[in-house]
């Protein structure tokens, strides 16, 4: 506490990192390069050329380059994505044979390959339709669609949830997880077992003011999202500050039995950022849709904590659910941190080895 | 060059001495290479669909046995009610509702036109997205048969149309562990290196053992270089690891020279290095350190480009971006395992990673003062 430093970064990392992601995490494509490669130079091709210019996902860039000439500007990075328009095109589409177009892409981004080929699909369709309906055809279905609970398909949505859960178990396991361990590798540790507290006081006060620490962050946080980020909490307020003390709670345990586990600052740090970094972020459920992994993943990923938080978050704050729709969840975290509390309890030493 | 050595000696010595450190620092990595891959798949497969049909008419039953079949969308459901539907989507049960309004059939055929409604739970914009967009080639393609069904005339004027044909270079399975791999292989390294190197210097602040440094007649930078180097060894052996791994389990061939990513690996290396021991040189205490750390890490994974493309970024995150080494690191190896590219084509990005590995650490050489 008494360390400016780490009390600075502990406020304003997760400030910062919230904003930051917010805003710049988004998997819609806007305003990427994109190479038109027009053998045909014909009307039809000109008027979907004028039509993917239009839309706010792509800058053309018109050029007629070779086979090689697109190849080595993909293997440069310099485009990721190409459309060609073999020659004869609009003849073709007007004798009623088939019109081909070519969207080259850069597979290896997948993500983005995937939005692209998406978007010039559906414009390319429209224009498709567009020239049907002026020939008049009768029998249509015309599809109304809904966007629930984000019609503007933002991705600070999916993201805010996301992060929320990210930083507030790394910013809680960290702290925790050095507590206990500092106090082993200054020898004060040796003070407190030699006073009449009995382990579980020395755990509790150990985690009760990071728990203040993290209730500070969790407000900010929701704060920041609410009037920066334009993510309203559309749910019960005091359900979401419950649901995410439990949640801080859980992390907290999780440091402190990591910080019990080990000897020295270093491990106990270690552990906790190489080790749950990455997993935290894959296995979250935020990043990639976790009914996609294989079955033992998916059983792994039930003991990180932060994916029921991230669920429950999603229900209370976007959706505007109530506790009927978390209270699984919120058994489940609550278990975490009762079989987490209890190791804790358990693996603590009263002895010096 | 003989206190160099000598503090070289020290180094790895205290590396091999911590065994736990340096199983965290090796076996944990390739823990989390093996296993995290598997996770990694965006593929939009198996969108939950539920369906209200007010019509049951045998038009309404086909375009569901289209939806479907398509293979994009899982029928979970039938109701009767939209509100039944609904349900579904609060539990996170099902992605998009379709309604089929009664008289789907006697419209379509008597006014030539009639809605359908559909709801996608959007909290995932992607994945809404995307659906969306399925459904509306499944609808037009439906419409197509509808018309070719019922007015045989139209026939000829229909069939014709525009092929669009995706070609997906580089990966044309569409495989996503392909994608993924390489830039997670790049992410445990710099976790690794960056991470060790942020604790080294301020631990023996710490302990106190930097006062005896400073009292000797050793130079700053011989300081600084031994530092570097036992953790450019340690990662360069993660990396191969991962390469290694990343051929046997998942096949993946470089498509390029292995030597030109072996050359920029090392460059990059030494720059996210240098930005540890920088770290390191600025903070009084481990937890500092770790934290200043940890923060811009998070930065340059969550901006490197491998889980959201840099081109969906806001044009100030892109700049930000230009000042992250990973997202340099990302591009190569993509570049060069992926797409065969040369050194050529890396030039550019290895010459602003050299820029960043120079400044870093000179500015770690400079920073650091033989005072307590």
């Amino acid at each position: 506490m008494r360390d400016r430093r780490v009390l600075l970064i502990l406020f304003g990392m997760p400030v910062v990192q919230v904003l930051l992601f917010g805003f710049a995490l988004s998997n819609e494509i806007k305003n990427t390069k994109i190479v038109i490669v027009d053998y045909a130079k014909d009307y039809a091709s000109q008027q979907i050329t004028t039509k993917i210019g239009a839309s706010r996902y792509f800058n053309i860039e018109k050029n007629l380059l070779t086979h090689e000439q697109l190849l080595s500007a993909f293997k440069k990075g310099e485009i990721k994505e190409a459309v060609v328009f073999p020659a004869k095109f609009a003849e073709n589409l007007a004798d009623n044979k088939e019109a081909q177009v070519q969207i080259i892409t850069d597979a290896s981004d997948l993500n983005a390959s995937n939005q692209i080929v998406s978007y010039l699909t559906n414009i390319i369709q429209n224009y498709e339709a567009e020239q049907n309906q002026l020939q008049q055809v009768p029998y249509r279905i015309i599809p109304e669609t809904r966007m629930l609970y984000n019609p503007e398909l933002k991705g600070a949505a999916n993201f805010v949830p996301g992060v929320m859960a990210l930083v507030l178990l790394l910013v809680c396991v960290l702290m925790t997880a050095v507590a206990i361990v500092k106090e082993k590798e200054t020898g004060t540790m040796e003070v407190l077992l030699v006073s009449p507290m009995k382990p579980w006081t020395i755990i509790v006060s150990k985690a009760a003011p990071y728990l203040i620490l993290s209730l500070i962050d969790l407000v900010s946080i929701l704060l920041l999202s609410v009037f920066v980020l334009d993510v309203p909490v559309e749910g019960n307020l005091l359900l979401l500050l419950a649901e995410s003390t439990l949640f801080i709670l859980t992390c907290l345990m999780l440091g402190i039995l990591i910080s019990i586990q080990t000897s020295s600052q270093q491990v106990a740090m270690l552990i906790s950022l190489v080790g749950m970094l990455m997993p935290a972020m894959m296995l979250g459920g935020f990043m990639f849709p976790i009914e996609n992994m294989p079955y033992a993943l998916q059983l792994i990923s039930n003991v990180i904590p932060s994916k029921w938080y991230y669920i429950i978050v999603k229900n209370v704050m976007i959706k505007g659910a109530g506790f009927s729709a978390v209270w699984r969840e919120t058994l489940i975290l609550a278990f975490i941190t009762l079989v987490l509390f209890l190791v804790s309890l358990k693996k603590f030493k009263i002895r010096l080895q | 060059m003989r206190t160099l050595k000598i503090l070289l000696q020290k180094e790895f010595r205290q590396i091999f001495r911590n065994k736990i450190i340096l199983r965290i620092a090796t076996i944990m990595p390739i823990m989390q290479f093996i296993i995290l891959p598997l996770a990694a798949n965006f593929e939009i497969k198996n969108i939950n669909l539920v369906v209200v049909d007010h019509d049951h008419s045998v038009d309404s039953r086909k375009l569901l046995s289209d939806i479907t079949s398509s293979g994009y969308f899982r029928l979970i459901d039938y109701d009767n009610t939209f509100d039944e539907a609904y349900k579904y989507v609060e539990t996170d049960k099902a992605d998009v509702i379709l309604e089929i309004p009664a008289g789907f059939e006697r419209n379509l055929v008597r006014e030539g036109s009639q809605e359908i409604f559909i709801a996608f739970n959007a909290i995932n914009g992607t994945k809404a997205g995307l659906g969306a967009g399925y459904l509306r080639t499944i609808l037009t393609s439906y419409n197509k048969d509808i018309v070719v069904g019922l007015v045989p005339s139209m026939k000829t004027k229909e069939e014709s149309g525009i092929n669009v044909v995706p070609l997906d270079w580089f990966n044309p399975q569409r495989n996503y562990q392909l994608s993924l791999i390489p830039g997670i292989l790049g992410m445990l390294v710099t976790l690794v290196g960056g991470f060790l190197t942020a604790l080294n210097i301020v631990k023996e602040k710490e302990i106190g053992t930097i006062e005896q440094i400073n009292v000797s007649p050793i130079r700053k930078r011989d300081f600084i270089l031994a530092k570097l180097i036992p953790f450019w060894i340690l990662a360069n052996v993660v990396f191969t690891l991962g390469l290694i791994l990343s051929y046997f389990l998942y096949h993946i061939v470089p498509q390029g020279n292995l030597f030109v990513l072996y050359v920029f690996v090392s460059v990059y290396l030494l720059a996210i290095l240098g930005f540890g021991l920088l770290i390191s040189t600025y903070s009084e205490t481990q937890q500092q350190s770790m934290f200043i750390m940890f923060f811009f890490i998070m930065i340059f994974i969550l901006l490197a480009g491998l889980f959201t493309p840099i081109e969906s970024m806001p044009h100030w995150a892109q700049l930000i971006t230009k000042f992250n080494p990973l997202a340099y690191l990302v591009q190569v190896i993509r570049m060069v395992m992926l797409k065969g590219s040369g050194f050529k084509d890396i030039l550019p990005q290895l010459e602003v990673v050299a820029i960043m590995a120079v400044v870093l650490n000179a500015w770690a050489v400079l920073n650091y003062k033989k005072k307590v």
